[in-house]
């Protein structure tokens, strides 16, 4: 099936299951993506995931998005799911205000997403909720501060002698 | 001791020992911490603590132009890191539409097979290393110092490789090093062999193995697994024929596949790996087509030095590249690769500027790892040793 019929047909199915909800569908190069309310995260998942016309059983990565410039939905958090049988592949995305950080978490669907989720809650702080075990992982506890967001600097934050000068963006 | 009943019939509290593995234990092969709950020999709980080896490069990556991040993958799976350094040219390929030469293309398999065995010439002695099978340790691992003189005659390093350019392969082959392919497909299966019938229908090894660290196919995939682990499991999927790129498509192989997902299966999916990419690198090497061995992108590509020297062209295209002051598309890109793991997956937005937007790494091994505390449950220490050498996580690609 080509990314195009791909698309269609996906686009059609989420707009009956969620409706309003499905804000917007586009092609990113081989990629059918899918911008969602956050509302309708999990039930939007559970369904591509358990639907027998979807069936995209397997996550294949989350990660979290910071665009500081777009007002009202500077974070973001991007799903992968992947249709093993049929070899389609599939991206969701969800976007929210910087006040709003709270996130469905989608361990109960997939065991997979439990460290995906700790790792985007140690670089951005997004509070997944009902999350087993919502800690840092590749940082350390101590930590203050969430470094893959855009405002802080390459050289950790908490140091006074290092300049950023050259390899500024 | 702890089931013993007491005499009055009651249950005594039940007392754990607490056994930090790691952070450096030799028989971890990499710096892992694991707190087991031990209730004697057996494994009753698992902690594990990653991050020691933390380098931060998806934030590195938003810091550097495109081509100066190819040196950050090498440190990604460093058993591995050619694989890294074409999944990363090709995402950049697929992000600017560059379409390979063929000849590069064929370039690229050789060198990404020769990497798939190297990895998995580790995993497998690794495997016997940590049964006591000294030996396969210390003779299988010259065929991996060959295929280290190989990538050296390809590209100068040894393991941090840097190889390949965005658009195509940095130079051709040399003489020598076409030699050192040819002497190594005919010593190779001389080597594979040896240590196969050394190990596999061992009866120490295989009463060690077999049923070592199991896990079912439902869960394997449940816990996003990929490569040889989701494969020993019984579940035949393969990057390089899914989502076939570098013209994998061209090559006549397999998809060796195991039953009980066990440290055994693990391993024998390897070993018969090892044969398909023989058999790929052969193909390849054999039906190596004439012609470039770069596409035709100057604004990506470095030209000859002499040319930069001589032409005017030539030094704009040089300083624009290296100075990392190419236009790019903006728009965002995902491409996956076979790593020696399973699927290596790059995450790239670009914004059109100088450096990507946001980069993401999917590490096979960050994310199959977290179920080992659920393998290793209620088996022995021992097992727990040879379930995490089985599973080749390299702490390179899982702290990133």
């Amino acid at each position: 099936m080509d990314v195009n019929t791909l698309n269609t047909e996906i686009s059609e199915l989420l707009k009956a299951e969620i409706g309003e909800n499905l804000l917007a569908s586009e092609l990113q190069y081989d990629f059918p993506v899918y911008t969602i309310k956050k509302a309708a995260l999990l039930q939007t998942l559970s369904f591509l995931k358990n639907d027998a016309k979807t069936g995209f059983g397997f996550l294949t990565t989350l990660c979290g998005l910071h665009f500081p410039d777009k007002e009202e939905a500077e974070f973001g958090v991007m799903y992968q799911l992947h249709n093993l049988e049929k070899n389609l592949r599939i991206r969701i995305k969800v976007f929210m205000p910087k006040t709003e950080l709270a996130v469905p978490s989608v361990t109960p669907l997939w065991p997979a997403a439990n460290w995906m989720e700790r790792q985007e809650y140690d670089f951005f702080g997004f509070e997944f909720t009902g999350h087993p075990d919502l800690r840092r992982i590749l940082n350390m506890d101590e930590m203050n501060y969430f470094p893959l967001r855009k405002e802080y600097p390459l050289e950790d934050a908490s140091r006074d002698d290092k300049s950023d000068k050259m390899f500024g963006r | 001791m702890n089931d013993v009943t007491k005499p009055d019939g009651q249950e005594p509290a039940k007392a754990y020992n607490i056994l930090n593995l790691g952070p450096t234990h030799p028989a971890t092969h990499g710096i892992f911490q694991n707190v087991l709950q031990m209730d004697g020999e057996m494994v009753m709980h698992a902690e594990p603590t990653i991050g020691y080896i933390h380098r931060a490069f998806e934030k590195l990556a938003e810091h550097r132009p495109y081509n100066q991040i190819a040196p950050i993958t090498d440190r990604l799976n460093y058993c591995s890191s050619p694989i890294n350094n074409m999944g990363w040219h090709m995402t950049v390929e697929k992000l600017i539409g560059c379409e390979v030469p063929k000849r590069a293309d064929y370039m690229r398999v050789i060198i990404m097979e020769l990497a798939r065995i190297a990895d998995h010439i580790i995993c497998t002695t690794i495997i016997g290393q940590d049964t006591g099978a000294t030996t396969g340790f210390l003779y299988f691992f010259q065929m991996r110092e060959k295929i280290y003189e190989i990538y050296e005659e390809i590209c100068g390093a040894r393991l941090t490789t840097n190889v390949g350019r965005v658009g195509g392969m940095e130079r051709d082959f040399s003489k020598t090093a076409n030699d050192k392919l040819r002497i190594f497909l005919k010593e190779f299966p001389e080597f594979l062999k040896e240590f196969q019938s050394l190990i596999e229908r061992n009866r120490i090894f295989m009463d060690r193995t077999i049923d070592c660290g199991p896990i079912t196919a439902k869960r394997a995939l449940e816990y996003g697994f990929t490569g040889p682990n989701l494969r020993a499991a019984g579940v035949d999927y393969d990057v390089r024929v899914a989502n076939p790129y570098s013209r994998y498509q061209d090559f006549n192989f397999s998809i060796p596949i195991g039953t009980n997902g066990d440290t055994y299966d693990r391993f024998m999916v390897r070993i018969q790996e090892m044969w398909e990419s023989l058999s790929i690198i052969r193909q390849a090497f054999e039906g190596l087509p004439e012609g470039p061995t770069h596409a035709d992108v100057p604004e990506f590509y470095l030209p000859p030095k002499q040319d930069v020297y001589s032409k005017m062209e030539a030094l704009i295209y040089h300083f624009k590249i290296v100075m990392g002051e190419t236009d790019i598309p903006a728009g965002e890109v995902y491409h996956a690769v076979e790593g020696g793991n399973g699927e290596l997956g790059f995450y790239l937005v670009s914004d059109g500027g100088r450096t990507p937007y946001r980069l993401h790494f999917r590490r096979p091994c960050f994310i199959y790892y977290q179920a080992y505390p659920e393998m290793i449950t209620g088996g022995l220490l021992s097992d727990a040793i040879l379930t995490m050498s089985s599973m080749n996580v390299i702490a390179g690609e899982l702290d990133a």
